[in-house]
């Protein structure tokens, strides 16, 4: 099942290790558009064999991976440990709220614990930008950043990608990129990682992208990510292929950005009326945990046929499996791939 | 330790204010006694500069450590120390102890912290502390929020003939920013505040200091916005005076591109245009004075991520080197750099130092301005290598340095 060229792929990215050179997952900004295209297509096999009864490959087996998770998480910690199950791997899950962090260890002594341990791969949530880059820096094993701060969650943007490409399939359509396809994100983009790989997956695979907050939750600048930055849902709304909310993230506002949840919903909160604004088959997306009665309505969320929320979640497993196949290449000594990586650290 | 014999610098170019003119240097009990085309007399030690340059040593304005290995590095033989230690310099015992820490080969002129515990409230004994021998006052870090007490503080060193040192950041703006908000903030994800916020803090405090007649300096500015509002106040009459760290006018918000904490400063690395703004400001006199703003930070405080690093970077044994970067930029002549980062501060200062004038104190430095070295921050004499210059290849370097005539 890990098989590095596909007939149907071939040409779109260089053979063997090359495809993808990197040793880490740390952002989508690292990512060149044919490296993003690799992992969504060595995705493909996954979503199959997840939808079959048995749901199994070994070709992790014997291989330790390590989810350390420094901020609350359950779906997507969920998601890596059923994703390195799958695959064979054994999953070990450790919470910062029950670790040595509490103690006063710092972020430097526990990842060299945890290397010291010989995690084949280590994922890592934790709640500074950048700390997961900090932490790939002092380990031997690939890393994959599971939620930066409100820097990246590469894993996110890619199944985002996923999921729009396959219900763009079921339409009848290629979905193999975005090119000429407007989706628009919606809520605090300001606080979002999501947000953040999004834009960079959906610009580098040709969508015309639009990022929509109050002034006070829209990061400066952002136009310089190759989006445009409106300020009015109705209006960025319009002729939308695709809309992406996200949730306040209240837990990292630094005093008051918004009056109060019901006037947040009144301005940017997406209905079904508000919905019909958008193209007539547009596509609903959220990357949980939702508020309902918020950010997005209950008869939204629910839309058969527009709604991919739950799409979503499936393929995050996929991409998930997909990535720790990926990157453990060059550790299980697959044939071509055993050349040098780029370590993870930005150039 | 005392000069015990006359000693005769030939050979070298003199770093005049007016400029640079071939020379010579004689030193008696500390002080400078002769300059320009004399010669050395019986008994006197002489040294043969080789056409190096003889300059002040550096007057290190607004340094958060009394670390002398880098400051003798760098050819800095006075500093001004910050308010900021651990216990604050708010309290006379302390000032009196600071300003004799660093005797005899490095003088420390402690900044008073203008609040107590540097919490921008209540006022500190400034008087007390002036006559224990503090040059100034500063209110550390942080901006004073209350105007109120601002204003008080304002008249109250106003009275005394202390200058304020400020630090120019709206708090309320600025929050627990690690970064300037725009396109490189936004990218990595980290809390980020406008460069605004620095000319709201500027505008406000010229305004208060107007009404007040009190001299302030603003110890980095580092925003273009900030900067017109300065040179508009200077050309009022207005007694203030700005200053910068050389990491400001070297580098952008592009440094931190790697969430690299080396370049985690207080305030933040700025966008391009403001990297510009400064060095039009030093160019055309906006700008006094170029300090090393020294904080060494070790791993506990630097090796954890960007938004939760300590600001600061160790900068005392760069900072000769950067201004000289200025003069081969052609942003500055040879003689302003050492009006910049020597005669500048020791006149806000109050101190005989800073420049070759006979009487002035033996503070000198030998320069080889154009000898090439490699900043590494393993290989620094500071007690720590935090340098966001690091790897970076420069010129310029301290090859002899005298406190009061004796050889350091």
């Amino acid at each position: 099942m890990t098989s590095t060229e596909k007939s149907s792929f071939a040409g779109r990215y260089p053979a063997g290790g090359a495809a993808f050179p990197h040793r880490d997952l740390l952002g989508i900004g690292q990512l060149e558009r044919h490296e993003i295209l690799y992992l969504l297509d060595e995705a493909e096999q996954w979503v199959e064999l997840n939808r079959q009864a048995t749901k199994h490959s070994d070709a992790l087996g014997g291989l330790t991976i390590i989810n350390a998770f420094f901020e609350n998480s359950t779906r997507t910690l969920l998601s890596f440990e059923i994703a390195g199950k799958r695959l064979g791997a054994d999953v070990v899950n450790m919470h910062a709220a029950q670790s040595s962090v509490k103690k006063g260890e710092t972020l430097i002594d526990t990842a060299i614990t945890l290397n010291a341990m010989r995690a084949d791969a280590i994922v890592i949530r934790h709640g500074s930008s950048g700390a997961v880059a900090l932490i790939a820096g002092k380990v031997d094993c690939p890393v994959l950043n599971a939620g930066d701060g409100s820097h990246e969650h590469p894993t996110q943007g890619l199944l985002d990608a996923l999921a729009l490409r396959h219900a763009l399939r079921a339409r009848g359509e290629s979905g193999d990129d975005f090119t000429g396809m407007t989706v628009t994100i919606c809520g605090d983009i300001l606080h979002s990682r999501v947000a953040r790989s999004n834009v960079l997956c959906l610009t580098a695979l040709g969508a015309n992208v639009r990022v929509c907050a109050p002034p006070a939750l829209m990061p400066a600048g952002i136009e310089r990510m190759g989006v445009t930055p409106f300020h009015n849902f109705d209006e960025a709304l319009a002729g939308s292929d695709a809309v992406m909310m996200l949730r306040l993230q209240t837990e990292r506002m630094d005093g008051q950005f918004i009056p109060s949840p019901r006037e947040y919903r009144h301005l940017y909160g997406l209905t079904r009326s508000r919905l019909a604004k958008a193209a007539p088959d547009a596509l609903v997306m959220h990357p949980g945990p939702m508020n309902r009665g918020v950010e997005i309505d209950s008869d939204v969320a629910d839309m058969a046929g527009r709604s991919i929320i739950t799409q979503q979640v499936e393929m995050g497993v996929a991409i998930r499996m997909a990535a720790l196949d990926v990157l453990t290449r060059r550790a299980r000594k697959v044939p071509d791939w055993s050349d040098a990586v780029n370590t993870g650290r930005w150039a | 330790m005392k000069q015990l014999k006359p000693l005769t610098i030939t050979g070298g170019r003199l770093a005049l204010a007016d400029g640079i003119s071939h020379g010579a240097v004689r030193l008696i009990d500390g002080r400078i006694v002769g300059l320009g085309e004399i010669s050395a007399q019986d008994g006197d030690e002489v040294l043969d500069a080789r056409g190096q340059l003889i300059a002040p040593g550096l007057v290190d304005f607004g340094v958060f450590a009394v670390d002398k290995p880098a400051f003798h590095f760098g050819g800095i033989t006075r500093a001004a120390l910050m308010p900021d230690q651990s216990p604050p310099l708010d309290v006379p015992s302390r000032v009196r102890f600071v300003a004799q820490s660093g005797k005899p080969d490095f003088w420390v002129h402690p900044l008073a912290g203008a609040t107590k515990g540097l919490g921008g409230r209540e006022l500190a004994e400034i008087g007390l502390m002036r006559d224990a021998g503090a040059r100034g006052v500063a209110t550390g870090r942080q901006w004073i929020g209350d105007s109120g007490a601002m204003l008080r503080l304002l008249q109250y060193a106003a009275m005394l003939d202390l200058v304020v040192v400020c630090h120019a950041e709206d708090a309320g703006l600025a929050g627990h920013a690690a970064a300037t908000a725009g396109e490189m903030a936004t990218r990595l994800g980290l809390p980020s505040a406008p460069a605004e916020a620095e000319a709201l803090a500027v505008a406000r405090d010229i305004a208060l200091a107007q009404m007040a007649g009190a001299r302030v300096h603003f110890r980095q500015v580092t925003t273009r916005g900030a900067l017109d509002l300065i040179r508009q106040a200077k050309a009022q009459g207005c007694p203030v005076t700005a200053g910068v760290t050389p990491a400001h006018f070297m580098l952008s918000d592009l440094a931190t591109m790697d969430f690299r904490t080396f370049a985690r400063l207080s305030p933040p690395l700025r966008p391009e245009s403001d990297r510009e703004a400064v060095r039009e400001a030093i160019s055309d006199g906006t700008i006094d004075v170029i300090s090393s703003g020294h904080d060494p930070r070790g791993p506990e405080g630097k090796r954890l991520p960007f938004a939760d690093a300590e600001p600061g970077m160790a900068g005392a044994e760069t900072l000769l080197a950067m201004v000289l970067t200025l003069v081969r930029d052609e942003v500055i002549e040879l003689p302003r750099a050492f009006d910049l980062v020597a005669a500048a501060p020791a006149r806000l200062l109050g101190v005989e130092a800073g420049a070759l004038i006979e009487g002035y104190e033996a503070d000198i430095a030998l320069i080889d301005p154009d000898k090439p070295w490699v900043i590494d921050s393993r290989k620094m004499e500071a007690s720590a290598g935090n340098t966001p210059f690091d790897g970076q290849p420069t010129q310029g370097r301290v090859t002899r340095l005298w406190k009061g005539g004796v050889a350091v």
